[in-house]
């Protein structure tokens, strides 16, 4: 027993990344950790952030929004992981197209059925996942060389990295903007225990607003990392 | 390169039959929620009404647009205990300040207005958009072709309330809802 444990652990040490057992935690915890902070998507890696400053007008928009990109991205990555030696290397980009857009118009369907004030809010952008580039960018860069299992905790820890950068970003403009959070009153609930009106900043929920967030986001991450490296 | 076509046919192929499984179970529940918007916009302008309103719809041609095709408006009348109460149907104002403007309005059998819903609009959010508000939107309620020139938006002489900084989309909102009666006088004049 004990000789066993020794020589899988020594191959693992090996060939870190050719996942030789199939079932490695600490391999499959690092694939999930990596995309909440050393390559969260919108900070680390600045990708998709198109469908990021579209939609991220209210903190429920950018919760639905990451959902159905997580959704899209653990999908499109088991199936392209499965994949992977059927697919010739010639045609991987289109076959990777095909397959991340036929989830993409699952989840519109779906939503639209059984989430249909969502889709309404989300509109356009929902189709628009197809080209988000995390996604196919996750199948070039992993799945297609990763088995499955490392692939889902992949896709499952970027699509929560982009999510919570959604729902951070449509936090601040949703109550900067509008004054309320997930709906409720935030600000304006406050100011309203004084017998104030509160005043939205409306630049905020308008496309500038995105920007002006976005961009103070990347610079506290930019920050935070420098912090943590000068530690290190 | 005979493999590469195979791969590529069988991937779209397989993409193909799980879309078309996806599309099957879904389009009924689309469709569903779809009635159940519009139904629901229904109730919110009309009175109280008890009689099945999709059964009671009509499609109504109004005129032409510039490429001589037919518009359609449909008409959903409102019935309590087979007395019509009222009227509801969709119009749009292209003069919105951004793009389209469509509204459900509801009208009662003598011309008046029960009230008016916002079906779609992408008018600017914290300005524009205050078309939305229930207040605003209760300004229209009781309100007929008699006001003449009272329904406008108060820039135009009117009695509408605009707001500080957006006044095109209210005024689109006034003037599509005075064609709405106008036109709901031509096709319900006569007996309707």
């Amino acid at each position: 027993m004990a000789d066993s444990d020794i020589t899988s652990s020594e191959i693992a040490e090996l060939q870190p990344a050719s996942g030789t057992s199939w079932l490695n935690l600490k391999e499959l915890s690092g694939d999930l950790v990596r995309g909440l902070w050393e390559e969260i998507p919108l900070f680390r890696l600045v990708l998709g952030t198109c469908p990021t400053l579209a939609v991220t007008t209210s903190a429920t928009n950018g919760v639905g929004m990451g959902i159905a990109t997580t959704f899209v991205l653990v999908a499109s990555n088991i199936m392209i992981s499965l994949l992977r030696k059927i697919i010739p290397d010639m045609i991987r980009i289109p076959a990777f197209i095909i397959v991340i857009a036929s989830f993409v118009t699952i989840v519109d369907l779906m939503m639209a059925a059984f989430t249909p004030e969502l889709h309404h809010a989300l509109g356009i952008f929902i189709p628009l996942i197809v080209v988000n580039c995390i996604v196919l960018a996750r199948a070039e860069a992993f799945a297609s060389k990763n088995g499955p299992l490392r692939s889902t905790a992949d896709g499952l820890g970027m699509g929560l990295g982009f999510t919570i950068v959604l729902i951070l970003l449509g936090s601040l403009r949703e109550i900067l903007g509008n004054g309320t959070w997930f709906g409720m009153p935030a600000l304006t609930g406050i100011m309203g225990l004084f017998n104030y009106e509160y005043q939205p900043m409306i630049v905020m929920v308008l496309p500038p607003g995105a920007f002006i967030g976005l961009g103070l986001f990347v610079a506290l991450a930019n920050k935070i990392e420098e912090k943590r490296k000068g530690k290190k | 390169m005979g493999r590469l076509i195979i791969v590529l046919t069988v991937i779209c192929l397989v993409a193909t039959i799980a879309l078309a499984r996806v599309y099957d179970i879904t389009k009924g529940p689309i469709a569903e929620q779809e009635r159940l918007r519009t139904v629901s916009a229904i109730k919110a302008v009309l009175p109280a009404f008890n009689n099945d309103i999709d059964k009671d719809a009509r499609e109504v041609v109004v005129g032409r647009d510039k490429k001589d095709r037919d518009i359609k408006i449909k008409f959903y009348t409102g019935k309590m205990d087979e007395v019509p109460v009222g009227v509801a149907f969709q119009m749009t104002a292209p003069d919105g300040y951004a793009g389209d403007i469509s509204i459900l309005m509801g009208v009662t059998p003598e011309g008046k207005i029960t009230g008016i819903e916002i079906i779609s609009q992408r008018e600017t959010p914290g300005l524009g958009n205050k078309i939305l508000q229930e207040v605003w939107r209760g300004e229209f309620k009781g309100r007929s072709l008699e006001d003449g020139p009272k329904l406008a938006v108060k820039k135009d002489g009117g009695e509408i309330d605009q707001f500080s900084g957006a006044t095109i989309s209210p005024r689109a909102v006034a003037n599509v809802v005075k064609r709405g009666l106008e036109m709901y006088r031509k096709e319900f004049s006569h007996g309707g």
